[in-house]
């Protein structure tokens, strides 16, 4: 027994009833290509969430003043302004800790000759650029010098710059914010979407000293909106979070049992809770794409247990003429298997398409990975093995005598 | 009885004491079969190069003998040595393998594969021996020649008459040169004229190249080509011996 000619028997076969072929593997074909469409998405959306956890920067806590609390009608976290300057200098000098970027923020109308944009206003220190790994596009960041001098020096945004310059280099004019004369020491690198969905280059950032003093009016001096604290590494972590939490204490005078007046959040455990709810939603995706393959599989097994029962004749005088039980077991496997890898290909191509289609159409980002496509041939393979089985193995166990017999 | 495996050095065919009874699934709770027997006790040997009939009325069991003989059904009682080989003992593979190699089948209706070439379909024996492709063509189309149908190798059955379509039956019965060929009304659906020509090709076979040849017919003049008749009725041999034409 000769497997590639029992190949050609089983492609012959398939040739004779083109219709019933075309039509049951069409099945196996909107099933690969579902899956293949459905991981590609579910893939695309795994790297978008990933891409906007890497934009906020690595080993991030955010402080925020104020409790959560569980308890009743408390006041919401961030509504008091109990952290200050020198918190985020002492923070800065715990072992755990890399850099601390404190912030003030606010809103304010920007003027550039006639053009004005509205957009958010963060005062922050040169760390700020480095713990966000945000670099400059063009011009230079702002540095100690700035900060303790309280200089009227803003970094643009990229969208921000865009609106009020257009196509003019924005470095060394001179804007209005709230009506007070700042010159553009430099326009950032673009940055995307945050976590929240927010247009992160939809923004300015001043010296935190000179928001404190000049922008934001602040009745208490000194005190941030929030803190960012980058830790040495993912591993110190948990150790840094202990640290942050006894020295804050400490410094604000908490007694022992009080509840603490800010809240240190970590966000490597809010980009993992991110991460994993697109985790599932790639995996549900996928696991509602196979019910097709599945539905496709059973219409190939239908099939072929009607092929099986109208060719009993034909596997009579195979037998006769002296095929044993494996050739005849292996040639409805084959064609069942073919139908399945054919349309298996046929599926990739369509859902490859599909993916291309949708990632034109949209602005989602699709990702079609050879694991992707290798997932979904082996899928299309075992349904056409685990589908074609039972039918091949009923025309395998066909007796003879009988099978010569039926009309 | 014990059961004797190999025998060799025997007859190519013999049978002993061979009885066949068929279970007919009845349907009813309790009373599921209903058995009937259709071969009786026979006894019967067939030698290398005879050409020999056997020859009955419809249920004389002349068919089930055929396909015991041919490995297609096995037999409920009794013992069949083919070329001094008890099949009892051989696996189904083996009884492919049998089927392959030392049998060829020729049938009232042809028996050929739909939509297949004339080509195609004496090849297809050779599928199962592991010939390679253009071996198996070309041993096909030169068996074809042989019967006079050289130009036909490219149609398919239903392209083809009667006897023709017999005549490609015949040439795939003898693609992998089988000692035995056992026919099963192989003139049943042909016309006096055609069925001459079909029983002298059996005859020429016999004769020149000393294939043993079995026919179950139950026409006289089909019987008459033959050397030995054997006669069954009712699951019974009554007759075996000359052909009393």
């Amino acid at each position: 027994m000769n497997l590639f000619a029992i190949i050609g028997e089983a492609l012959r076969a398939l040739r004779l009833n083109r219709l019933r072929t075309s039509l049951t593997m069409l099945g196996m074909i909107i099933g690969v290509a579902a899956v293949v469409l459905m991981l590609a998405v579910g893939q695309g959306a795994q790297t978008m969430v990933n891409q906007a956890i890497a934009s906020i920067g690595s080993n991030l806590f955010i402080v925020v003043p104020g409790a959560t609390s569980s308890g009743a009608l408390r006041s919401a976290a961030g509504s008091v302004q109990t952290l200050t300057m020198a918190d985020a200098q002492a923070i800065a000098h715990l072992p755990s800790v890399k850099a601390t970027a404190p912030l003030v923020t606010g809103t304010a109308q920007l003027n550039y000759g006639a053009n004005n944009w509205s957009t958010s206003v963060t005062g922050v220190t040169p760390d700020y650029f480095s713990v966000r790994e945000w670099p400059a596009e063009s011009g230079a960041l702002f540095t100690d010098t700035d900060l303790r001098s309280a200089s009227r020096i803003v970094m643009l945004g990229q969208l921000t710059a865009k609106n009020l310059f257009g196509d003019e280099d924005p470095t060394g004019k001179t804007v209005r914010i709230k009506n007070s004369p700042f010159v553009v020491a430099g326009v950032l690198a673009p940055k995307g979407q945050s976590l929240d969905g927010r247009d992160q280059d939809d923004s300015v950032f001043i010296p935190i000293t000179t928001g404190q003093r000049q922008i934001f009016g602040n009745q208490f001096p000194g005190t941030i909106r929030f803190l960012m604290v980058q830790g040495i590494s993912a591993e110190a972590m948990d150790e840094a979070e202990v640290e942050i939490n006894q020295l804050l204490r400490q410094r604000h005078r908490i007694a022992e049992g009080m509840e603490n007046d800010f809240t240190v959040r970590n966000m490597a455990a809010i980009a993992a809770v991110a991460t994993g709810a697109a985790k599932v939603m790639s995996l549900m995706l996928g696991a509602i794409a196979s019910v097709s393959l599945l539905v496709g599989g059973i219409g190939i097994m239908n099939i072929m247990l009607v092929s099986v029962t109208e060719r009993t004749r034909e596997i009579g005088i195979r037998m006769a003429i002296g095929a044993n039980r494996r050739a005849i077991l292996a040639q409805f496997l084959l064609e069942a298997l073919v139908i399945c890898i054919l349309g298996g290909v046929i599926g990739v191509a369509l859902g490859i398409g599909g993916a291309w289609a949708v990632s034109h159409a949209t602005d989602m980002i699709i990702v079609i990975t050879f694991g992707t496509i290798l997932l979904a041939f082996a899928f299309a393979s075992a349904v056409g093995i685990f589908f074609g089985y039972y039918p091949a193995r009923k025309a395998a166990a066909l007796k003879p005598v009988e099978a010569l017999r039926y009309e | 009885m014990l059961l004797q495996q190999d025998n060799p050095g025997a007859s190519l065919i013999k049978v002993e004491n061979l009885s066949k009874t068929y279970s007919l699934e009845t349907g009813v709770k309790g009373n599921g079969s209903v058995n009937s027997q259709v071969l009786f006790e026979v006894n019967l040997t067939i030698s290398r190069g005879e050409f020999v009939a056997i020859m009955g009325h419809s249920g004389s069991g002349k068919s089930t003998l055929m396909n015991i003989l041919g490995c297609l059904d096995t037999p409920t009682h009794g013992q069949y040595w083919l070329d001094g080989r008890n099949v009892a003992f051989l696996s189904d593979d083996e009884l492919a393998l049998v089927r392959n190699r030392k049998i060829g089948f020729v049938f009232q209706g042809f028996n050929l594969l739909k939509r297949m070439t004339a080509l195609d379909n004496v090849a297809a024996p050779l599928l199962y021996a592991g010939v390679g492709r253009s071996e198996s063509r070309k041993r096909a189309l030169q068996l074809l020649s042989q019967t006079g149908l050289g130009n036909f190798a490219a149609y398919q059955p239903t392209q083809l008459s009667g006897g023709q379509q017999q005549r490609v039956a015949i040439s795939r019965a003898l693609i992998n040169d089988p000692p035995l060929i056992l026919a099963d009304e192989p003139t049943g659906n042909l016309d006096t004229q055609t069925s001459r020509e079909i029983m002298a090709i059996f005859e020429q076979l016999n004769r020149e190249r000393g294939i043993t040849v079995v026919i179950v017919t139950h026409e006289d003049d089909i019987a008459a080509f033959t050397r030995r008749l054997v006669r069954l009725k009712d699951g019974r041999v009554v007759h075996d011996g000359k052909v009393s034409a």
